[in-house]
């Protein structure tokens, strides 16, 4: 393709883009395969070659395009049929041996199986199937609004003309040719973005720091390095959106007057890292990326620097020192990098989604965005809903939504009718919350009050079986894991807090040990260099002021009521609920279950090894919990 | 550069811009405690140890790397900074051997200073602590990682003040430790043993090993002296008990080295006490008997009146003799039968003594010197 050396001729492509996607839609049969790293360990690949040998046998002439996670987890592998003129039918959960039969009765016979279909989404057209729901009509989308997760899975990332259809690169000319540095950033600010990243600062603010700041070259980089354990929303923008990125970042560029940026995106993404190349190369050949972009003169070059796996690095400074070469570890700012960043230089960091939002804002206007979200928080929040939830997945919801609607509109509430018991929020570093919070409106400054933190968009739902010590013990020996080291407080106190914690979900906790926690997880957040160590003790401390009962129960009658701490608990089947089906006498690996057919079933509890076999297999919810001490009472001899 | 005025614990102070409020501390006498930073290396921020507050400030700042600006307040001991203090320290302590009493570093220890003001008794927690065997098999130093506490001096010290990057932090949190190359000893590094990073270790991590067992701190005399190795001039203290040198120390203020030594320098000492160390001058007896040179066939080193036998005389005697051989020579066999080499021990004014020895009273241009070999 040639370079593009102006506003007009970018007009054009974008206008024949179009036109290509809306005869395509038209006038072919296309099959689209969600193909993000989610949906290739479901088992897509196995899914797409099914397909094309399907369409073989079948003679049928259609295109098969790869998209990125529209985000529908608990869905996964999905294909999307869309047949000329017709919108896109969604079917869920495939597996190989089904998509014979799906693409025999849609395309060949041209029924749509209501059973295997989950919904349908409009093409330019805007033509409805009937009978079938919209996705706008489905719980898990109703209540989204996407922004950031605008064409993630919509689009296929590795084409740029997709992107250019969707209107792609229309805020970068905006910018480049009907606005200056200052406007730019003065959008933004009236935009009220805030960082995605977690600290939720000043998106405008911080741009106009480094953009007012002595120095050159400056630098931009995008914090692409997403370490929270079951947090996947930059992957997904980064594998099913990046030109959404390179945009952003273009725009940062430009408004700071920098020349050159980095993405740090951690080496365990592989394939964001793969389209992240394609998309530059992409860019470049448009002359999008690059010396004189659009004719306007100005130039900006990115390189991809591979993470090598420290959750660390996700700080700012330590991301800086990491692409400078040196140990991954932060330093004390002031300096901030706004000042002095990456080789010194003014930089400035940012979060994936909030360069993917960037352009968005610059399109629609700052007044459209803050319209959208809290008069503090504007806009979107994305979050990875993971744990014990009906509908993992990710979701893109407006500020100010409450958590109950997250999880039980969106997320469908608790799977295999068992009770939410808490939500965490902000990864390991956040805070849980419980049932009590659920009407807390999800913004910055609501979920840091009720005693957890946005972080980068981490939400694990936790049921009833789920010990909440251990919960923050697992929690707390990943982040003291993933200590750097550097500084006292972290280094040693997340170890001195994580031992106190296994001490505890030991049975060997003392009363004092909850004090214990408080004066270490205290003496953490006031001495820490960095936001890792300040916020280390974040789900001990969340889950020590909402979950009190549980720790005493531990430390106190060395009882686990979620019956998760091996020996603080023991199992006995209720004789009332308890019909004698026999169900859990095999399971048993000790054989500790004995009992007549239809006579309530009885645990030795000599044998019994708390392997929560019976507990899991029981229908009835016969198999209890019980304190082990009350046992003792029971067998004296 | 402009000055900015600001006030610690109330005092009005004048400092320059830019400088921390460490360092415009130092400059006003004012102690704040620290482990990791150190006068000679750029600060690091690590230890956490001076924590100050400053008004308006939510969180507590490191003094050693938060700039100093116009109206701060800043105070230094206030209980909320005692206690986030004691509490980093009660961590230390926590993974740190007590065993202050045969501590070569007791008396001489930031740590041990530090738990003494803020009365830190105990290992309050009783976790895991560190046992790393202490085996670095080179010839100098003493490697006790227990006793490390992570500041990173001497790895700054290793890069910033020798040049050399032998000595880094490997892994990461609880887990990490200071070690040489890639992770191996420090002969097996790029080690020059300088010395700089015992220098800077505020325990007793690292520690000369012909220092051991030789005296603490308060036992010896500090002696500055010029080093006696070459004709840089660096300033070293000598720390010496019983008028013996038992440790070399950097003198930071010398001109020529500002702390810095070589190998040489803060180890090679060992030659001073030397019983074979020779301390006056000596000659053979048949040149103190004006004799010829007897045939080899005539020693006796048993017999008494050997004519090889060394007598120890003054060195008015000994310049006499050599004096007298080397005019001998010249007479006998020409100036350009001798040849002059001298030395890099001696000062530039020796060397040029020399030179005009060799040229004008000798008569021979060969002349040179051990450092050109």
């Amino acid at each position: 393709m040639p370079v593009l050396t102006n506003i007009e001729e970018l007009k054009k492509l974008q206008d024949k883009a179009r036109a290509e996607k809306a005869d395509r839609e038209e006038n072919k049969t296309t099959i689209i395969l969600g193909m993000g790293t989610c949906g290739i360990a479901a088992g897509a690949n196995d899914v797409a070659a099914e397909i094309h040998s399907e369409l073989k046998k079948h003679k049928i002439d259609a295109e098969v395009v790869s998209v990125g996670c529209i985000g529908m987890c608990h869905n996964e592998p999905l294909i999307d049929i869309q047949q000329p003129g017709l919108p896109r039918v969604t079917y869920t959960k495939v597996k190989p041996k089904m998509v014979g039969k799906i693409i025999e009765k849609h395309l060949v016979q041209g029924e749509y199986n209501k059973r295997w279909i989950y919904g349908q989404l409009p093409t330019g057209n805007g033509k409805v199937i009937e009978g079938i729901p919209a996705y706008d009509e489905l719980p898990f989308y109703n209540k989204q609004v996407r922004i950031a997760l605008k064409n993630c899975g919509i689009i296929d990332p590795e084409s740029i003309e997709d992107y250019l259809a969707s209107g792609g690169y229309g805020g970068l000319s905006k910018v480049l040719f009907e606005m200056d540095q200052i406007d730019v950033i003065e959008e933004l600010k009236d935009s009220g973005l805030r960082g995605r990243g977690g600290a939720g600062f000043l998106t405008g603010m911080k741009w106009e720091f480094c953009m007012r700041a002595k120095g050159y070259p400056k630098y931009i980089i995008c914090n692409a390095d997403e370490g929270d354990p079951g947090a996947f929303m930059d992957r997904s923008v980064l594998e099913g959106d990046p030109h959404a990125l390179l945009e952003g970042m273009i725009i940062a560029g430009y408004a700071i007057g920098a020349l050159e940026g980095y993405i740090y995106c951690r080496a365990e993404y592989p394939l964001a890292i793969e389209r992240l190349k394609i998309a530059i190369e992409q860019a470049c050949e448009l002359g999008l990326l690059g010396d004189n972009i659009l004719g306007s003169g100005y130039s900006f070059n990115l390189k991809i620097k591979e993470g090598a796996g420290a959750f660390v690095c996700g700080e700012e400074t330590a991301l800086i020192a990491s692409i400078e070469g040196k140990r991954g570890e932060p330093r004390p700012r002031p300096p901030y990098p706004a000042v002095s960043g990456l080789w010194g230089k003014p930089t400035n960091v940012n979060n994936v989604k909030s360069f993917a939002i960037t352009s968005q804002i610059m399109v629609h206007g700052a007044e459209w965005f803050n319209s959208i979200g809290t008069k503090k928080s504007t806009g979107t929040a994305v979050f990875a809903l993971t744990g014990k939830i009906e509908h993992t997945g990710l979701v893109e919801v407006p500020m100010g939504i409450t958590l109950r609607e997250i999880v039980y509109d969106i997320g469908g509430g608790i799977p295999d009718k068992m009770k939410f018991k808490a939500v965490q929020t902000g990864g390991p570093l956040g805070g849980c919350l419980p049932e009590e919070a659920l009407d807390t409106p999800v913004d910055f400054d609501s979920l840091t009050e009720a005693g957890a933190t946005m972080g980068s968009g981490g939400m694990i739902v936790v049921d009833q079986e789920t010990c909440m010590v251990e919960f923050a013990r697992y929690f707390l020996t990943f982040a003291s894991a993933e200590s750097c080291g550097k500084c006292v407080p972290c280094r040693i106190g997340g170890q001195r807090l994580l031992e106190v914690l296994t001490r505890i979900t030991n049975g060997e906790g003392k009363s004092e040990d909850l004090d214990e926690i408080e004066l270490i997880s205290e003496g953490m957040r006031e001495g820490s260099l960095c936001a890792l160590g300040q916020l280390t003790p974040g789900p001990v401390i969340s889950s020590l002021r909402f979950f009190k009962e549980e720790y005493e129960a531990h430390v106190n009658e060395n009882f686990c009521a979620a019956g998760v701490c091996a020996g603080m608990f023991t199992y006995e089947i209720d004789p009332v609920l308890c019909v004698g089906c026999g169900l859990c006498v095999k399971p048993c690996p000790e054989d500790a279950i004995t009992g007549e057919k239809k006579i309530p079933h009885v645990i030795n509890q000599a044998q019994c090894i708390q392997c929560g076999a019976c507990y899991d297999v029981c229908n009835l919810g016969a198999v209890l919990v019980k304190r082990k001490h009350e046992l003792d009472m029971v067998e004296p001899a | 550069m402009g000055k900015v005025k600001f006030t610690i614990d109330g005092k009005e102070i004048q400092a320059e811009t830019g400088v921390t409020i460490l360092q415009a501390a130092r400059q006003e006498k004012i102690f704040i405690p620290i482990l990791c930073d150190h006068p000679s290396l750029p600060p690091e921020g690590a230890c956490r140890i001076c924590l100050v507050e400053i008004e308006g400030q939510q969180a507590l700042q490191p003094a050693c790397t938060y700039p100093i600006s116009e109206g701060m307040e800043v105070s230094t001991n206030t209980p909320r900074i005692r206690a986030a203090r004691k509490f980093n320290l009660e961590l230390l302590i926590s993974d740190h051997p007590l065993d202050c009493m045969t501590c070569e570093a007791a008396g001489d220890c930031l740590l041990q200073d530090l738990a003494y003001e803020y009365d830190v008794t105990e290992d309050r927690y009783e976790g895991t602590k560190h046992h790393y065997s202490v085996n670095d098999p080179n010839p100098f130093i003493q490697v006790d990682r227990n006793k490390c506490i992570l500041c990173r001096r001497c790895v700054r010290a290793c890069s910033e003040i020798n040049g050399v990057e032998a000595i880094s932090v490997f892994y990461r949190g609880f887990s990490a430790y200071i070690g040489f190359g890639a992770d191996s000893s420090m002969d097996d590094s790029p080690c020059e043993f300088c010395g700089s990073c015992v220098e800077v270790c505020p325990t007793g991590a690292l520690w000369p090993k012909n220092s051991l067992g030789k005296g603490r701190l308060w036992q010896t005399e500090t002696i500055q002296t010029t080093c006696p190795y070459c004709g840089v001039g660096c300033q070293i203290n000598l720390q010496v008990k019983d008028n013996q040198i038992v440790k070399v120390d950097s003198a930071w203020e010398g001109p020529s080295n500002h702390g810095w030594t070589c190998v040489k320098g803060r180890f090679g000492y060992d030659f001073v006490h030397h019983p074979d160390r020779l301390d006056t001058p000596r000659v053979r007896k048949y040149l103190l008997d004006g004799k010829r040179k007897p045939g080899a066939k005539k020693r006796k080193p048993e017999v008494e009146g050997d004519p090889w036998q060394w007598v120890e005389v003054d060195w008015e005697t000994a310049l006499g003799i050599t004096a007298d051989k080397m005019r001998q020579i010249r007479n006998d066999y020409g100036p350009e039968s001798m040849g002059f080499l001298t030395s890099a021990k001696c000062l530039n004014e020796e060397n040029y003594l020399m030179n005009k020895l060799a040229r004008q009273v000798i008569g021979t241009n060969s002349i040179d010197h051990c450092a050109r070999l």
